[in-house]
């Protein structure tokens, strides 16, 4: 193992303490992990409050400030925050809009985000949630966890971040939020798997000359191993697993996402070929944002996330946000 | 709860191997910072009766395990110590009795049963066997989490793999059967 790194122990807390040098305009408590836009709370502004394991940067802390979240709990490597950090986190950025939670679909994040939002009403905080679950590589059936929360993750973040910064009240934001989620769908690759500082060596071994179809971001196998494929294949199979339950009608906000070990040198030519095969099944493409922005630690791969948009999506995709790791407009 | 926090401590790389088979490789760090964080609480602020040690250990968990982990051990813990009230000493029949409480309210909160794949496998028949001895609820455990082995993973982040989780152990079960052998341990 090879990693810039201390001891495996203190990877988040040191992490948050460079975002805390070099970000001024975030409060990061790094003592209770809570990540908060340092004008918050915002008078009369519903506040969005999001969190996950570590690994996954930039999200959630990289998305913090004016348009997007109001703060991040980043819990340790791939582990679910603690409920505390939610509370704790809720009761900074309520200005008494209420709060919205917005939770991936694992079975950590939604028992942690559960009992944080009993403890945060008892605080007399208004707290609505929103579950992503947007990957179309698990089967969503009664007897299993469900569809994991990946890249749609964040559409939801940016698109609910805007209408809350224009100050819709909690349930229009919350219904935007579901709109999104509802609208998106992600299909993973892995080229490689990642190591957690913890563990220390690979969490599952990919031989030469093969990849995993349908990963997720916690370095978990995915559902199909094959041998290497071009990335105009890639393209086409991604593209077609996503299209294969998502049929938009209108025009698609798309997000070609690495994992954190694929430079974007692949990623443009990748994202080539992804408009190459919308163009081909007649899918036209709105916006399309490429980048490293729901990582899986040091994974090589990508993943493809498609939203169906429209004209109120769109605009609010376009509002300006202005976080670490997303920013644009005024 | 010493005896269970040095079990997962001895165990902590075990179970984060069986975890990067299935799932996400963390399962023994997730519990060992759990259980090391009871040890040091229940130090700093000892508790006068069974009920009451198991209930802070179990809030103490939710606050500082995170995953699933945390709110599903953080509860069998919790809801055993309530369910124990504030008896100075506990029989094994109103522990098994309490235990039972405890994996109900587990089920409960994770929405899963035995076949599942997940640490009912052990923790069921553990409450069961607890009703006869406790060398046999870690007998029964035990053997709860080796048949998990040919399950297919149908709750928490193994069932993302689907077929793919078959001829795994589950690391869940696992850790309980850790936990119940650490209560036979000290009882013995």
């Amino acid at each position: 193992m090879r990693m810039l790194i201390n001891v495996p122990e203190t990877v988040v807390a040191d992490a948050l303490r460079g975002m805390a040098a070099v970000h001024p305009e975030l409060t990061v408590d790094v003592e209770n992990r809570v990540v908060l836009r340092r004008d918050a709370p915002v008078a009369g502004q519903v506040a969005l409050v999001s969190g996950g394991g570590s690994g996954h940067e930039p999200l959630h802390a990289g998305f913090v400030g004016p348009g997007m979240l109001a703060a991040a709990c980043p819990g340790e490597v791939f582990t679910s925050p603690v409920p505390d950090q939610m509370v704790r986190a809720a009761a900074a950025v309520d200005s008494g809009a209420g709060v919205l939670f917005v939770v991936k679909n694992y079975t950590g994040d939604v028992l942690n985000f559960e009992m944080a939002a009993e403890l945060a009403e008892d605080e007399g905080i208004q707290v609505a949630k929103v579950l992503v679950d947007d990957d179309v590589a698990v089967t969503d059936s009664l007897y299993t966890a469900g569809r994991r929360g990946t890249g749609a993750t964040l559409f939801v973040e940016k698109i609910a971040g805007a209408a809350a910064e224009e100050g819709a009240p909690l349930e229009r934001v919350e219904a935007v939020a579901r709109r999104v989620n509802e609208r998106s769908r992600s299909f993973g690759v892995a080229l490689s798997a990642c190591t957690t500082p913890a563990k220390g060596s690979p969490t599952f071994a990919l031989p030469d000359g093969e990849l995993e179809l349908g990963i997720g971001i916690h370095g978990e196998p995915g559902r199909e191993r094959r041998p290497m494929m071009t990335s105009g294949e890639i393209a086409d199979f991604a593209v077609d697993a996503v299209l294969d339950d998502l049929r938009p009608r209108g025009p698609v906000l798309a997000l070609v996402n690495g994992m954190g070990a694929t430079p974007l040198l692949e990623l443009y030519g990748f994202t080539a070929e992804v408009q190459r095969v919308l163009g081909e099944r007649g899918v036209p493409v709105a916006r399309t944002l490429v980048g490293n922005y729901v990582t899986s630690l040091d994974m090589a791969g990508c993943s493809v996330t498609l939203c169906e948009a429209d004209e109120e999506l769109l605009r609010l995709w376009d509002a300006p946000v202005r976080t670490p790791a997303l920013r644009w407009g005024r | 709860m010493a005896a269970a926090a040095a079990a997962v401590d001895r165990e902590a790389d075990r179970l984060t191997e069986l975890d990067s088979a299935i799932g996400d490789a963390d399962h023994g760090a997730n519990l060992k910072r759990g259980f090391a964080a009871v040890t040091a609480a229940l130090e700093k602020d000892p508790q006068a009766t069974p009920g009451a040690v198991l209930t802070a250990a179990g809030r103490q968990l939710i606050s500082t395990v995170g995953g699933a982990s945390g709110p599903l051990y953080g509860t069998l813990l919790r809801r055993t110590g309530k369910a124990l009230g504030d008896a100075e000493r506990v029989s094994r029949a109103a522990l098994a009795e309490a235990l039972t409480a405890g994996v109900a309210a587990v089920a409960q909160l994770g929405g899963a049963q035995p076949g599942d794949k997940t640490m009912l496998d052990a923790l069921v028949p553990a409450a069961e066997g607890l009703a006869t001895s406790f060398a046999a609820a870690r007998e029964a455990a035990e053997a709860g989490a080796l048949g998990t082995v040919p399950l297919r993973a149908r709750k928490g982040r193994a069932s993302y793999l689907g077929e793919r989780s078959v001829g795994h152990q589950d690391p869940g079960a696992t850790s309980s059967a850790l936990l119940v052998a650490a209560l036979a341990e000290v009882t013995a």
